[in-house]
């Protein structure tokens, strides 16, 4: 136990370290390919509360960093602050995400993930079709960079700070809700729903909740997302980007807390890293994730916590059998 | 004395099998109630419509004289009634202590206290004081997959009293537990049942565990009713002793 925390304390302090410093020294480019990360860090954050910790499949992630993507530039472009628009994005998202959620009080699984697909197109066709509100293929340019507590982060290197700031003030809370009374009562209703129930938990408030709340860091991360590119348009709101987070929560670890960082560097660096393959990344890709789910379903992270495991286990026993064998054996 | 539970002509149907068919019978206060009956003559399905797992097509529950029928079961569970299932169900994920809290937490303070609270609801010496009353104090940190089938089984009904409930139904306690344990467990139920005056309903097959718990039995056949009376009268019932206790 303590190896894991002394591992995480480790890896949590180097990691913020390069964040910190690593910038100075990028090119513009990676610079955005950074930013990215952690706007798509915060979406599958959000994702991993619901299907990783709550135990609720969506296929319809992408369509709330969509609706936070054009809060977020509908709103700056009529020169309304961005905190405004966050504020907007959030209310909005929790209230589709909360509504999201009445299916999952009647379906689960696999049934779960086709009305959420359903959703997730009827998302799209939204952005696209309703042009007097979203510009429809045309999309909405221009979407300005925020002024926050007086500094105009209209460089790419502010911006990616802003970006992090971001992350970070997400992380801590999903951290606190996930270590709080609420995380627990998610892992409950993702294990054994029934049994939750006739425990007092309110399942039906609790599964809402994750909807909402995982929909919301998805709009989060949108509004945070468009002033990144500077330009919405429908295109990137698919389903193909549902399926990208979805398997950005699967791949780094689902129900793990560093789980979506870890997909989300996987999803959106590892492009950048293998292109020298030119064409073969996808394919490297595929066959990667799908060596990762024969080996390890729970995906990275799972690894890492089955050899823990072992290794504490191990640990246990050996003190178990050392401490029958000073008292005789009597066990 | 007392009257805590009700149940009154409660009749459960799945398709064309009547699992349930118009039981009644009324649990006094500190008392243990035992439910026995062969396989399959409806135990299970009438704690489930109970307790609210599944809605009775008749018949209704009182706890307290309050009508109950149909309310959720964690509506139910903030009443103060709790229960086990048959089949073991604590969650694997959650350490033994975890397991305990949650089992506490919804008890206490607002969706709101238990988001900015502590993080164990203010549970944690309850739930060490749970884990040393049923003995399970040195896996306290450990998942609860990991324990062994009595350990858990043992936690299961831990989980259920976390909370200080009044009426428990416990839906074979005893099933696949070592002896040891059995009368670790019987201990156990016996001192929550005279230190706080829980009230419990049992199911049970393990006819010397009922029969010394209990302080009156109820047998079921077929979904009915057969007898009701003290350990030594339904141990004397012919009818009984033909339909379930054998020769
Ligand atoms: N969900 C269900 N759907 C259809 N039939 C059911 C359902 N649950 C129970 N039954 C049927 O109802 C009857 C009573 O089942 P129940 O589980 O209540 O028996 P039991 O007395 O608890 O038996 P056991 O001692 O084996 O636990 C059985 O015939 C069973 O097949
Ligand atoms: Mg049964």
């Amino acid at each position: 136990m303590s190896t894991q925390r002394l591992l995480t304390l480790l890896g949590l302090t180097l990691g913020v370290l390069l964040l910190l410093v690593a910038p100075f020294w990028m090119s513009k480019y990676q610079l955005y390919v950074v930013s990215l990360w952690a706007v798509m860090s915060i979406a599958a954050i959000g994702l991993n509360l619901t299907l990783g910790y709550a135990g609720q499949v969506s296929l319809a992630q992408g369509v709330f960093v969509g609706v936070g993507a054009y809060t977020g530039a509908i709103m700056t472009t009529n020169g309304m602050p961005m905190a405004a628009a966050l504020v907007v994005a959030v209310v909005l998202c929790f209230a589709i995400g909360w509504a999201l959620g009445y299916p999952a009080l009647r379906v689960q699984h696999h049934y779960l993930a086709f009305v959420t697909l359903a959703f997730s197109t009827l998302g799209y066709l939204v952005f696209r079709n309703e042009e007097w509100l979203t510009k429809g293929i045309y999309g909405i340019v221009d979407v300005p960079r925020p002024m926050l507590l007086g500094v105009q982060a209209e460089s790419n290197l502010r911006f990616y700070f802003v970006c992090i700031l971001s992350l970070a003030i997400v992380s801590f809370g999903v951290w606190w809700l996930i270590r709080s009374p609420w995380g627990r009562a998610f892992v409950a209703l993702r294990e054994n729903p029934i049994r939750a129930l006739s425990l007092g938990v309110d399942t039906r408030r609790y599964t809402l909740m994750a909807f909402a709340i995982g929909s919301c860091l998805g709009g989060v991360a949108g509004v945070i997302y468009a002033p990144l590119v500077e330009f919405i348009d429908p295109s990137p709101f698919t389903l193909d980007l549902s399926l990208k987070l979805l398997m950005m929560v699967i791949v780094g670890g689902s129900g793990f807390f560093a789980g979506p960082y870890l997909g989300a560097a996987i999803a959106v660096l590892l492009p950048e890293v293998l292109r020298f393959t030119e064409g073969y990344y996808l394919l490297i890709y595929a066959a990667f994730v799908m060596i990762l789910m024969i080996i390890s379903p729970t995906g990275l992270l799972g690894i890492l916590d089955r050899y823990l495991t072992a290794r504490s286990t191990r640990k246990a026993s050996a003190a178990r059998a050392a401490l029958s064998a000073s008292f005789g054996d009597q066990t | 004395m007392k009257q805590v539970l009700k149940v009154s002509n409660i009749v459960k149907r799945f398709g064309g099998i009547t699992a349930v068919g118009g039981v009644s019978f009324e649990v006094n206060e500190g008392e243990i109630l035992g439910i026995i009956g062969p396989n399959g003559c409806g135990k299970s399905t009438l704690f489930n419509c109970i307790l609210g797992q599944l809605t009775p097509n008749e018949g209704s529950v009182h706890l307290d004289g309050q009508e109950v029928t149909g309310l959720r079961p964690c509506d139910l569970n903030r009443l103060g009634v709790s229960r086990t299932f048959q089949l073991l169900q604590v969650f694997p994920q959650l350490t033994v202590r975890e397991n305990l809290i949650l089992s506490g937490q919804e008890h206490r303070g607002t969706m709101g206290s238990r988001l900015f609270g502590p993080r164990d609801a203010g549970l944690s010496e309850e739930a060490d004081r749970m884990i040393g009353f049923f003995k399970l104090g040195h896996l306290a940190g450990e998942k609860a997959g990991g324990l062994s089938y009595g350990q858990q089984k043992l936690l299961d009904a831990a989980m259920a009293f976390m909370a200080g409930p009044r009426l428990v139904l416990l839906d074979e306690p005893a099933g696949g537990v070592n002896l040891t344990m059995l009368e670790n467990l019987k201990e156990r139920l016996q001192a929550i049942n005279a230190e706080q005056g829980a009230t419990f309903v049992v199911i049970e097959h393990n006819m010397e565990f009922v029969m010394s718990l209990c302080t009156r039995v109820l047998v079921l056949a077929e979904g009915r009713v057969l007898a009701m009376g003290t350990p030594a009268e339904v141990r004397a019932n012919p009818q009984v002793v033909e339909a379930y206790l054998g020769h």
